[in-house]
């Protein structure tokens, strides 16, 4: 017999805990430099397009779909999906809703450990005095396991564990601890994040200096917020947008299904959707685009954005920029980015770890703290490899294919499996059952044909980048132990001219091409610079090229013995699978177990 | 600023915080149901639904 389920204590519980589970640290990284990359102001519009067409559909789907499971007693996508539809194979498609929570919070959870660990230093005055090289540095020390920065041996991995303790410490406290969580965590994270916009919106020309003269917050905001209609027809800005109306939603992964398993039979899920929904989309596009972007913008120059925006702007340059505001905002500041950095990422792994415990209670009578902690040991098991070999590429591997093309896949079925096997009509009247609002007919259409077919385009443009990740294609150094090394490509040059060269050492100039905003005429150009490419090599290796060389990419630059990062990688995609196949057994012994107990469905 | 980027800016971002504003004052303004609806008596179906 299951052990009884939980229920959400309130509403706008419920609502904060959806809207935290979405909220992550792509609201205030991924969006921004998507948009600057992609058309400026311009790339609201498809992103806009998208939300309407593909976001609120998906929240539909996977709010009423948990909210049916729940009616019969499942709280996660195996028997959710075994509920909605005949065949033993829907339970093995759901199992992705497991296996994607648990994958992606193993390695989530390293990043949520970085920002305890910044907020730490921050108050600790670590940064006091670094310039931007120094506090980039800082990052590469820390994520290499051997170094510390705090004296503390391993340090990256005791604030892992910290940070993974205290994960499973609230999951094991049941849904009150995610809802106490997320009603302190979400309003401390809008406090925290319209500070800092504030400050965005304001800095202006206030952080010029020397070395940036020009530098202007406004350049940011202008070139983020001005459209350029041109774009509009480019299907890669369609796709893009897609993409991230799809990644910030946290839609694919199963967490929506399993928070929405616990609302009451005949309780709105209409409303809830689209509130928890447009929540997300406000820290999204109102505190996410005014953060970073003209920050950077403000004391780096928009230039320095542009060549430079991206993911590890976050931990490399926002804590040399607060350096400027003087050391006491420079402490308040960190406390607040990395705080809501914080928030951001623990209400979303949170959700991740509520779809194995509630599966493990429904199917085994496991009791939460059973639950949690089962879920913290594995996440534990699949996370070390990311923690110790994130410099080998395993930390991106498990972002790839377990938070990128996992979610992909399954939202893609989940869809076709509601639209077209449990049906529209019952899916219409599943969505408007107990709705607080009335949903206009439109979305019947819409999740009917627009949405199954732009999941459809999105996963079909994502093939040949999928087969290129299978082949190892992103590198020339294929074997897993060889003895020689081979020059990497340049990006779009042919080749590339050795600049100096040791025994353990070579560096490659190449000619590259960067993106510079003219003030002036209001644009941005494309011109061409001199880059530079260095390998590093170990005592037992050594370089085999000499000043001047012509270098074209797959020729022997080095020789000796060379373990290649495609083991690593290789490796944390077996464990992937391991860990797919180890929760199809345990759905395949929960079938079993209701076969024995006269449960089973055919 | 340009005023073309205040206008898409202020545009996207009032949009979004009307519409989110407006859902979220519904949701606790809203009354809530009657019973009976409780968690428990959801949870006494074990059987899956025909299709």
């Amino acid at each position: 017999m299951a052990a009884k389920a939980e229920s959400w204590g309130s509403r706008v519980g419920l609502i904060l805990a959806m809207a935290g589970n979405a909220v992550g640290l792509g609201n205030f990284l991924r969006f921004p430099v998507q948009a600057v990359q992609n058309g400026g102001g311009a790339f609201i519009i498809p992103y806009l397009v998208c939300f309407v067409v593909m976001g609120i559909p998906l929240l539909f789907i996977e709010w009423s779909t948990g909210r049916f499971g729940g009616r019969y007693g499942n709280h996660s996508t195996p028997y959710i999906l075994d509920t909605m539809a005949k065949g033993r194979i829907w339970k093995y498609i759901g199992v992705f809703g497991i296996f994607t929570n648990i994958a992606v919070a193993s390695y989530y959870c390293y990043i949520e450990s970085w920002t305890m660990s910044y907020v730490y230093h921050t108050i600790k005055g670590t940064f006091v005095g670094m310039d931007q090289a120094q506090v980039a540095g800082f990052f590469d020390t820390y994520t290499t396991v051997a170094k510390s920065t705090t004296g503390i041996p391993y340090e990256a991995v005791v604030f892992y564990i910290a940070c993974l303790l205290l994960n499973t410490y609230i999951l094991s406290k049941g849904l009150g601890g995610i809802e106490k969580v997320a009603k302190i965590g979400m309003p401390l994270l809008i406090l925290f994040g319209a500070i800092l916009a504030f400050k965005g919106l304001t800095l202006g020309t206030d952080g010029a200096s020397d070395m940036f003269p020009n530098a202007n917050a406004w350049d940011g905001l202008n070139f983020l917020w001005t459209p350029q209609f041109d774009s509009l027809w480019s299907a890669k800005v369609w796709l893009a947008a897609a993409g991230q109306i799809f990644f910030t939603l946290s839609v694919g992964m199963g967490t929506v299904h399993c928070y929405a398993a616990y609302i009451k039979s005949k309780d709105d899920i209409a409303l809830n959707a689209v509130s928890a929904g447009f929540m997300n989309e406000f820290v999204e596009v109102v505190l996410g685009s005014s953060i970073v972007i003209p920050i950077a913008a403000g004391y780096l120059g928009l230039d320095w954005v542009l060549q430079n925006a991206g993911f590890g702007m976050a931990f490399q340059t926002m804590p040399y920029l607060f350096q400027q505001w003087g050391h006491v905002l420079a402490v308040f500041a960190g406390v607040f980015w990395f705080g809501l950095l914080f928030f951001a990422g623990i209400t979303s792994s949170l959700a991740m770890g509520t779809p194995w415990i509630g599966f493990m209670r429904d199917e085994f009578g496991w009791k939460n703290n059973k639950g949690a902690w089962s879920f913290g040991l594995i996440a534990l098991i699949m996370g070390l490899p990311t923690v110790i070999f994130f410099k080998e590429g395993v930390f991106d591997e498990y972002d790839y294919w377990a938070g990128t093309v996992s979610l992909v896949v399954f939202a893609f079925l989940e869809t076709v499996l509601f639209a077209w096997i449990f049906g529209m009509k019952r899916g219409w009247e599943e969505i408007n059952l107990g709705a607080d609002i009335k949903v206009p007919v439109f979305f019947k259409y819409v999740i009917l044909v627009v949405t199954p077919c732009l999941l459809g385009w999105v996963l079909l443009a994502s093939t040949p980048d999928i087969a290129n990740k299978v082949m190892n294609n992103d590198t020339h150094n294929k074997e897993w132990f060889a003895d020689a090394y081979y020059a990497e490509d340049y990006g779009s040059a042919e080749f590339g001219v050795v600049d100096s060269v040791a025994p353990n050492f070579v560096k490659i100039a190449f000619e590259n091409e960067k993106q510079v905003f003219d003030k002036t005429q209001n644009t941005v150009n494309t011109i061409k610079y001199t880059d530079y490419k260095t390998y590093s090599f170990k005592n037992e290796q050594h370089t085999v090229v000499s000043l001047g060389d012509k270098i074209h990419p797959k020729d022997k630059i080095a020789e000796g013995k060379f373990t290649n990062n495609v083991m690593y990688k290789t490796l944390g995609r077996l464990l992937l699978i391991t860990l797919f196949i180890f929760i199809s057994v345990v759905v395949y012994r929960a079938y079993l177990k209701r076969v024995k107990e006269g449960r089973a469905t055919a | 600023m340009k005023t073309e980027a205040i206008i898409v800016m202020v545009g996207a971002q009032g949009i979004v915080v009307a519409i989110a504003a407006y859902f979220f004052y519904k949701v606790l303004t809203v009354k809530p149901k009657p019973e009976p609806d409780s968690y428990s008596e959801n949870d006494d179906i074990t059987e899956r639904q025909d299709n």
